[in-house]
């Protein structure tokens, strides 16, 4: 169930979708592709997916080239960002498409369909027609279908992005217990650095064709290797030729060594923590992040002029 | 505080006269529409019926039961019922390589598709002659013949189809064709359980004004199939000799059949639009 | 491979019944030169058939573009009993032959017919002359202004119009200013197709014309004639200016069609 994506290649006329990407995804594992829009992570999914071929490169499933490869024959699960429901189909005929496909016998079909609507709590819904569900229970729907015929790989192409804040969050959650209890290989798709982080056990994050770093969120968090994934995997301020958090930054009342001169901007106070927005001498905006007590310390006010420099060694450099 | 008094009475007046305004406009125009409807169309046609009538039951039933006349109308719905089928899979082949494939010309290709509608039949007879008549250069001589029918309504009805079914094909989302191949399915596979369905009214509806024209058409058949009476004579043709040699109720009964047909194929037609958006009508 | 093979096949059909047919008219129009076809072209008959054509469409055309939007409009704005009924009817003309609507107009206007005593008491010729040739080219052309329009009214909706209405303009005006101008490419795609229509009707005004010669014979019943009377160069001459003018429409089909959708 593992993948391996060695050197692909693939342009769309003049424009480089991926350039040279390569990637090994554990069996079993849940992995993210996180990326801007034009980072060429759907293009990937999809090539592993065999719905576009690669220019140069690679793809091994479970060990096995997989490259030519049609997508029928792959195995693969694939979840559309827009469910692409079979809308003349009743949900119970949709998620059953696949074993009706393998020819499978009638009774085992019936039960497998069963199962999998129970397991994506949709049995109610059994004879509706897509139409008459929601985006959150067709995207429900489009899982089962995908995991009905047992894949070795699932694949999901922005699954949430079509829906709200409160049935993503849900959805989120959803997927990680789903893969805890049926153990296949998942990678999916997203632009939500949150999302990835919350759910994914690998992330990589792509950028313009390219992977620019692979790992957990905790490393990727703490030890970015370029500015691009400091930048994009949470928030990065910049001072001088180097990146700091804004959990990393003090604020001091009195000019320190190693600190910028900046005027507060806006002080917000969320529950236990605070944010100070301030605008640095040189005109850059910077983002403080201080606990309630250190603020209630300083009493920092609006428009004061303080000066902030890195606490603690935690910064990137561009080398 | 004034100007806003002032607006206010004379807003009233006018909003009651929008109503009132409506209602009245929707009077005229549907008195407009209804009388001209009327003139250019239905009293036509009720003077047909009344003709056909004219002479009792028993002459209708005897004019349409007649050889020649039961002939044609054979020869009529056989030619056109195969000319619809042919139709069917000509018309979505030829929609789909419209929607789906890509090559020099293609743009060419999709605006001579409505050639048929643009040219006069009798022209489009002629055309026919030139090809497949009597000096074809390529040796093909259908002049006088059945195939000649079948030619000539293939001509005609071209378009119809594959109008109907290329803003079907165009809308359907392929993503749904890529879930069925990611699923296992092969080409045929998915096209016959997810493309098929989808775009199956629209061939219907093709297929139902296909029928509609060639029941009814008489300009192209005139000139390549010499008019033969239980040879290569359709229902309108027969219709337009019992006009000229002066059975005008005859002519007329026959004409109320073709009439009662076409109105059918028209039923079709809206039940078939209706049926089409069941699925998204939650 | 496999799109080769589609595509070839809707080629190939496209060659057999359209492609090739067309060419060959080219052919055979000049294929005793230059003169007869130019001669069948510039006789006095065929002259006026042209005009007669043209007289006919000239007032076909207005007519059911004024009646199509009208009907449009009442369709897709109003609400009144009989809708399908009005929309049966509209419908009709696509569906019939033209053969039937010739009789049905033979019918009701000849000196037998409804109307018939009446016209001839009164001396208006109405058969066998221009009225019903009229009659008939509006009755085969009918319905496409009005079948173009209804969908793109029915999507633009009429918030423009009310917002025209409390801006303080009048019903004409909201009209003219307003709903005219969006629906402006539905009409003009519906006015080519009525014209095509109408030059190209052959049916319907073979039965009510009379098909008399220098009189009531337009430029589809002269290719008749032509062929009739052995004169094949004449009547290719003829088909060939008559595709053209196809020819012409579907390029004025192609340019305005995309103009339409993007209302």
């Amino acid at each position: 169930m593992s993948i391996e994506i060695r050197n692909v290649t693939k342009r769309f006329g003049d424009f480089t979708a991926l350039e040279d990407v390569s990637l090994e995804v554990e069996g079993g594992s849940l992995t993210a592709l996180l990326g801007p829009s034009g980072s060429g992570k759907s293009t990937l999914l999809r090539i592993i997916a065999g719905l576009e071929q690669p220019d140069t490169g690679e793809i091994a499933i479970s060990g096995a080239l997989a490259t030519a490869l049609a997508p029928q024959k792959r195995n693969v699960g694939f979840v559309f960002q827009h469910y692409a429901a079979f809308k003349h189909m009743t949900v119970r005929n949709n998620v059953a498409f696949g074993l009706k496909v393998r020819k499978r016998p009638r009774a085992e079909i019936r039960e497998r369909v069963d199962q999998l609507l129970a397991l994506v709590q949709l049995s109610a819904f059994a004879d509706r027609y897509p139409a008459q569900l929601s985006g959150g229970q067709r995207q429900r729907m489009a899982l089962a279908r995908a995991l009905a015929p047992e894949p070795q790989v699932l694949l999901l192409d922005e699954p949430f992005g079509a829906l709200d804040a409160r049935v993503r969050a849900e959805l989120r959650d959803w997927l990680r217990r789903l893969h805890e209890e049926v153990h296949v290989t998942t990678i999916f798709v997203t632009h939500d650095q949150a999302e990835a982080m919350d759910v994914a056990s690998q992330i990589a994050v792509m950028n313009t064709g390219r992977i620019e770093q692979v790992g957990d969120a905790m490393t990727l968090y703490d030890e970015p290797q370029t500015e691009f994934v400091m930048r994009f995997v949470g928030e990065a301020n910049r001072i001088g030729d180097r990146f700091v958090r804004p959990h990393d930054l003090d604020v001091a009342l009195d000019p320190v060594d190693g600190g910028v001169e900046a005027m507060i901007d806006r002080i917000s106070s969320l529950g236990f923590e605070a944010r100070v927005e301030l605008a640095a001498a040189d005109g850059d905006a910077l983002t403080v992040q201080l606990t309630r007590e250190r603020l209630e310390e300083l009493e920092l006010e609006r428009g004061q002029i303080v000066w902030v420099r890195p606490g603690r060694d935690r910064v990137f450099a561009e080398v | 505080m004034g100007s806003l008094a002032e607006t206010a009475t004379i807003a009233a007046p006018r909003a009651a006269s929008r109503i009132s305004g409506d209602r009245a406009s929707t009077a005229l125009s549907l008195g407009i529409v209804t009388t001209f409807l009327t003139v250019i169309v239905v009293l036509p046609m009720a003077a047909l019926v009344s003709t056909a009538r004219q002479d009792g039951f028993g002459s209708f039933w005897d004019a349409i039961t007649s050889p020649e006349a039961v002939a044609a109308l054979k020869l009529t719905l056989v030619a056109s019922l195969a000319v619809a089928a042919l139709n069917a899979v000509l018309g979505t082949i030829t929609a789909w390589v419209l929607v789906r494939d890509d090559f020099r010309g293609k743009s060419l290709v999709n605006a001579i598709i409505d050639l048929p509608f643009a040219l006069p039949t009798i022209v489009a007879g002629l055309t026919l002659l030139a090809l497949y008549g009597p000096r074809s250069p390529v040796g093909i001589n259908v002049a006088y013949t059945r195939t000649a029918i079948l030619l000539a309504l293939m001509f005609v009805t071209l378009p119809f189809v594959v109008r109907t079914v290329q803003p079907v094909l165009q809308e359907l989302d392929s993503e749904m064709e890529e879930a069925a191949r990611s699923l296992g399915a092969s080409e045929f596979t998915t096209f016959r359980r997810v493309v098929l369905p989808n775009i199956f009214p629209g061939v219907l509806s093709g297929v139902a004004l296909a029928l509609a024209k060639a029941v009814g058409e008489f300009g192209s058949l005139v000139i390549i199939t010499g008019n033969l009476p239980f040879r290569t004579e359709v229902s309108s043709v027969y219709i337009f000799g019992r006009l000229e040699s002066g059975s005008t109720v005859p002519a007329a009964a026959v004409a109320v059949v073709l009439l009662a047909i076409s109105f059918l194929l028209l039923l079709a037609i809206g039940a078939i639009r209706h049926f089409t958006t069941r699925h998204d009508r939650a | 491979m496999r799109r080769f093979g589609l595509r070839g096949i809707a080629l190939l059909y496209l060659l057999v019944i359209l492609v090739g047919p067309l060419a060959m008219v080219f052919y055979r129009t000049f294929e005793h030169g230059f003169a007869p076809a130019w001669n069948a072209l510039t006789s006095p008959e065929t002259i006026h058939a042209f005009k007669l054509t043209l007289i006919i469409t000239a007032i076909a055309v207005p007519v059911n573009t004024v009646f199509g939007i009208l009907c449009a409009l009442l369709i897709v704005r109003h609400r009144f009993p009989g809708k399908g009924l009005l929309n049966a009817f509209i419908d009709l003309p696509l569906a019939l032959s033209p053969v039937v609507v010739g009789l049905a107009l033979f019918l009701l206007y000849g000196r037998n017919g409804w109307f018939g005593p009446w016209l001839s008491d009164h001396g208006i010729q109405v058969l066998f002359a221009l009225p019903a040739m009229v009659i008939a080219t509006i009755f085969v052309s009918l319905p496409f202004v009005a079948r173009e329009v209804v969908p793109t009214l029915r999507e633009i909706g009429n918030e423009q119009e009310q917002a025209a209405r409390t801006l303080g303009a009048g019903g004409w005006q909201t009209f003219w200013r307003i709903t005219l101008p969006s629906i402006r490419w539905a009409v003009i795609y519906g006015v080519i197709l009525t014209t095509a229509r109408s030059l190209g009707e052959y049916g319907a005004v073979a039965v009510v014309s009379g098909r008399l010669q220098g009189q009531t014979e337009t430029a589809t019943l002269r290719v008749q004639e032509r062929f009739e009377s052995f004169d094949l160069p004449g009547a290719y001459a003829i088909s060939l200016v008559l595709a053209l003018i196809a020819v012409l429409v579907l390029v004025a089909m192609s340019l305005a069609k995309p103009k339409e959708e993007a209302a």
